[in-house]
């Protein structure tokens, strides 16, 4: 399973992505710049993304507690998701997500 | 403004962060013989735990299947409460040195100075800070007419005041800051408040009664001169962004953590994490220790069980340096009435 994930800088890095895991794990775990400073726990909108078009309607519709915690994200738009509540299954292989503003380390 | 009075202590170790990591420090320091001066840019104790997530359940301290982060909080200052520690909450760590009789000064942005032998950094993901909204010019207007906390109440009084958020700081400052200003108007990026409930039906009352008014966009940019505002333009999701007047602009996005102030300590870092030995949790700087999520060393694992260890650790060597000329002896609670004692749990000392 792959996703693809568009850094600040606008580059675009395949990675190796595993079944279960968050998207914000397999992203930091990348190494690429991702603050997520509440480790998971939709506690902080630090780990924020926008999700590609054709992607978007494919995921878990959001929980009311990703929705508020939206609330502290910079710059939400229609496509913005928490990457934190993002699991990995293979429905989800090829997913392409961009870091959005407000997540730097 | 009147200069803020200087206050001066000493103690026997001083520790940055009142977390979990700082507060069970305080217990391993106390059994010790050490006394402990906290310092929290919060407004209580329990660092990440109080801030970002009281009610979440925490299921990896042992002994404890599952426990949240205030209760976590709760327990560890029960569990300090026989040391006394002393807080210094709502402040920064601006600054430390060294000072010539080889103790070392932390000085606080409320201007207090702390003397002690010892320092423990146990400051985590860094000093919680206002997050910034990404608007131009932002800077400009900081200070001057654009705000993320409320020192005082009497600032805004007879203030056209924007307020920004959804969370229970901008509904509170709304209810309470609405009788003072001369107008009052709430911005939030949808009509839909993470608020507490009752807050939110205080404040759709307020503006059905055009008390203030509530504006449903977020703000793109900033009006003004001089770093005085003017006016704000608002994004609505869905058709033309509008003015709206104000010449003052509270902004609650919550916070966000930053090393702050530390990084000018004169300390090593390794991308802003401080690197100790794993014996005694010392920095390259003598008398200097670094506990918790903000240390690194080889396996470091960034677990609140693995602050706790360190802690104690760092204990026997800060008693190396508290009391140089005395003998450090090894006992359990279980088994030591000198530390029953020093907790009051001891039948016959009470």
């Amino acid at each position: 399973m792959k996703i693809f994930v568009t850094d600040p800088d606008g580059i675009e890095h395949e990675l190796e992505a595993l079944e279960g895991w968050r998207v914000m794990e397999i992203i930091k775990d990348y190494g690429l710049p991702l603050k997520a400073e509440c480790g998971g726990a939709c506690c902080c909108a630090t780990c924020h993304v926008y999700v590609s078009e054709e992607w978007i309607g494919k995921l878990f519709e959001m929980r009311e507690d990703e929705e508020d915690m939206l609330d502290e994200a910079m710059e939400v738009r229609d496509n913005s998701r928490l990457s934190c509540q993002i699991l990995m299954s293979e429905a989800l292989d090829g997913l392409k997500v961009t870091i959005a503003p407000g997540t730097e380390i | 403004m009147s200069e803020i009075e200087q206050k001066n202590y000493e103690t026997d170790v001083i520790i940055i962060g009142a977390g979990p990591v700082g507060l069970f420090a305080v217990f391993e320091l106390g059994l010790l013989d050490m006394k402990a001066h906290l310092i929290d840019i919060l407004d209580r104790p329990g660092g990440q735990c109080a801030e970002l997530y009281p009610e979440k359940p925490i299921y990896d301290i042992p002994a404890f299947p599952v426990i949240t982060g205030q209760e976590l909080t709760n327990n560890l200052l029960k569990q300090i409460e026989p040391f006394s520690p002393t807080f210094h909450l709502n402040q920064m760590a601006v600054a430390m040195s060294k000072l010539e009789n080889g103790r070392w000064q932390v000085t606080t942005d409320d201007n207090k100075v702390i003397e002690a032998p010892v320092v423990v950094i146990a400051a985590g993901g860094g000093s919680f800070m206002p997050k910034k909204p990404s608007i131009p010019n932002l800077e400009e207007y900081e200070g001057k007419s654009v705000f993320y906390a409320v020192r005082r109440m009497e600032q805004f009084r007879g203030k056209n005041l924007l307020i920004a958020g959804g969370g229970d700081s901008a509904l509170d400052w709304t209810l309470n800051l609405q009788p003072l200003a001369s107008k009052l108007a709430l911005v939030h990026r949808r009509d839909d408040f993470r608020a507490a409930p009752d807050s939110v039906s205080k404040m759709r009352h307020l503006v059905e009664a055009e008390k203030m008014k509530l504006h449903i966009g977020d703000i793109k940019e900033l009006h003004g001169h001089n770093g005085q505002l003017e006016s704000v333009t608002v994004a609505p999701k869905e058709g033309e962004p509008f003015q709206v007047e104000c010449d003052t602009l509270l902004a609650f996005y919550g916070l966000t953590m930053k090393l702050g102030p530390i990084a000018d300590f004169g300390l090593n870092l390794n991308e802003n994490l401080i690197p100790v030995d794993t014996e005694k949790f010392e920095t390259s700087t003598q008398g200097i220790f670094s506990i918790g999520d903000i240390n690194t060393y080889p396996g470091k694992l960034k677990l609140i069980l693995s602050g706790f260890h360190e802690g104690a650790l760092m204990a026997q060597q800060a008693f190396r340096y508290v009391y140089p000329d005395r003998k450090l002896r090894f006992q359990y609670t279980t088994s030591s009435t000198n530390l029953q004692e020093k907790l009051g749990v001891n039948e016959k000392a009470a």
